[in-house]
């Protein structure tokens, strides 16, 4: 079974229908029994920062993901799910986040020179993959994807091939696996480490190319390449 | 860099896609799921569904039937019409809606849609404005916000509203103009610009595309987000691939 996380952050409808429609058996659920049970783990949702993590502590299912996480199981999470993911996010002035990705979350500033840009970041956008991952599609090609969010994941990562940050002291690096850009920022739209792979764009409203992401990962077992 | 939108939009009367000429004289064209399953796979970006009796009626959106699109279809789509308070919104995004559009709700009920977007996020609550041009020096912009299907005066300004709107928490602004819609002469450009260039929210240039060079105009001139299109695909049966390969031809990023 595919447990879709149910923290009562908006779109789970759209993420069932989609798992349903590439012939996944998911069950949107907030039970932690069902939930350590599952073989796969989806945290989708659109939200704000602050409430989202509220809720997912008030259920527990912070140390759900975590846990997961520890285990290996494959997660994908997705919108709010990947910047949950960092340590912290700037929305709500400043949440302390899951901590599974060292990094954390900012804000897109509209260049002032430039009125035609518009925050949110709604929309579709392309995405180059970076790396090779078993449920993405090979690097050097692109993929149009569909965006919509307000503050965008900066991982702590060196290679990134995005922003150029350092590593952080006794973590595990993971990778940026795809990077589109908006508001004058390359940013990562795709990043994984271990298990969990995660995804600011959303795979369930992005046609085909979204759905294939699902197909792949309800058969993934979670080993990258 | 971020693409335009190609949008078709479906209204709805008694479960049948309808198109109109300026509100009025609608005929049926098809079955609303079928059709969207259809314009789905020819490439459409997104889909808005407007049940345009439900208001009118006093009965709430048709839930079975947003459902069912939510199943066959795999891009973002908003539902409109009948969305009279924050229960019916949650009802439309729980069914698998990404967005919800109200119009006359906003200029008789302000408090409930910064409700709903407090409650769900901006990026879930487009307001639909129908503009209408008129001589009044009342109106800076030149157009008044009409609602009702245009038959109602507001006595509001286009770009005032569209501002304050945005501050009650609109994420998103579809301008129809009200003269120019069904017609097929083109969208107008002047109200579609001053409202893109007034709010930092995405704007939905609606009503007039009779050709894809409307469309080029509309998102280039227009500085409009995205256009809407009825005609365009329902009567004239063109597929949005096609459209958007045109589109590409002069230069505007569009997914392919």
């Amino acid at each position: 079974m595919t447990a879709i996380l149910d923290y009562d952050a908006g779109n789970t409808e759209s993420m069932r229908l989609a798992l349903e429609k590439v012939g996944a058996k998911p069950e949107v659920t907030c039970d932690i029994a069902k939930l350590a049970r599952a073989q796969r783990l989806v945290f989708p949702g659109v939200g704000s920062a602050a409430q989202c993590m509220r809720i997912l502590r008030e259920r527990r299912l912070d140390q759900v993901i975590r846990d997961a996480f520890r285990d290996g199981k494959p997660i994908l999470a997705v919108c709010i799910g990947i910047q949950l993911l960092f340590d912290r996010s700037e929305e709500d002035g400043g949440v302390p986040a899951l901590g599974v990705f060292p990094g954390q979350v900012e804000r897109f500033i509209p260049p002032p020179d430039d009125p035609g840009v518009k925050i949110p970041h709604m929309g579709w956008n392309r995405v180059r993959f970076l790396a090779p991952h078993p449920i993405l599609p090979p690097p050097g090609g692109y993929g149009e994807f569909y965006f919509v969010h307000s503050y965008y994941p900066v991982p702590a990562w060196e290679d990134t091939a995005v922003r150029h940050l350092p590593p952080l002291p006794g973590r595990p690096g993971g990778k940026v696996y795809g990077a589109t850009d908006h508001a004058g920022v390359d940013f990562a739209a795709i990043v994984g480490l271990g298990s969990c792979l995660a995804t600011q764009f959303h795979p369930e409203k992005s046609g085909e190319v979204g759905l294939a992401i699902l197909e792949r990962f309800k058969t993934w077992d979670g080993q990258t390449c | 860099m971020l693409m335009k939108r190609l949008i078709v939009c479906l209204d709805i009367r008694d479960r049948q896609v309808t198109k109109g000429v300026r509100f009025e004289g609608n005929l049926p064209v098809g079955d609303p799921v079928e059709l969207a399953g259809r314009y789905y796979q020819e490439g459409a970006d997104e889909m808005v569904f407007y049940d345009i009796t439900a208001s009118a009626e006093a009965r709430p959106i048709d839930i079975d039937m947003v459902r069912e699109v939510g199943r066959r279809i795999f891009i973002p789509f908003t539902v409109g019409g009948g969305i009279g308070s924050v229960a019916d919104m949650r009802r439309a995004l729980l069914a698998g809606a990404d967005k919800v559009s109200v119009n006359s709700l906003a200029v008789a009920h302000p408090e409930i849609v910064a409700a709903g977007a407090r409650e769900f996020g901006s990026q879930c609550i487009v307001l639909g404005l129908d503009a209408r041009k008129t001589p009044d020096p009342a109106f800076p912009s030149g157009y008044e916000v009409v609602v009702r299907g245009g038959r109602t005066p507001t006595g509001l300004d286009v770009v005032d509203w569209a501002r304050r709107a945005v501050e009650l928490g609109v994420g998103e602004i579809c301008l129809n103009s009200i003269d120019a819609d069904g017609v097929r002469q083109g969208y107008d450009l002047v109200i579609t610009r001053r409202v893109a260039e007034a709010v930092p929210v995405p704007v939905v240039a609606s009503g007039g595309a009779g050709n894809v060079r409307h469309l080029r105009d509309a998102l280039v001139e227009g500085r409009a987000d995205a256009a809407l299109i009825a005609s365009l695909a329902h009567i004239d049966g063109n597929s949005c691939r096609r459209l958007k390969d045109e589109l590409r031809g002069w230069g505007i990023p569009m997914r392919q």
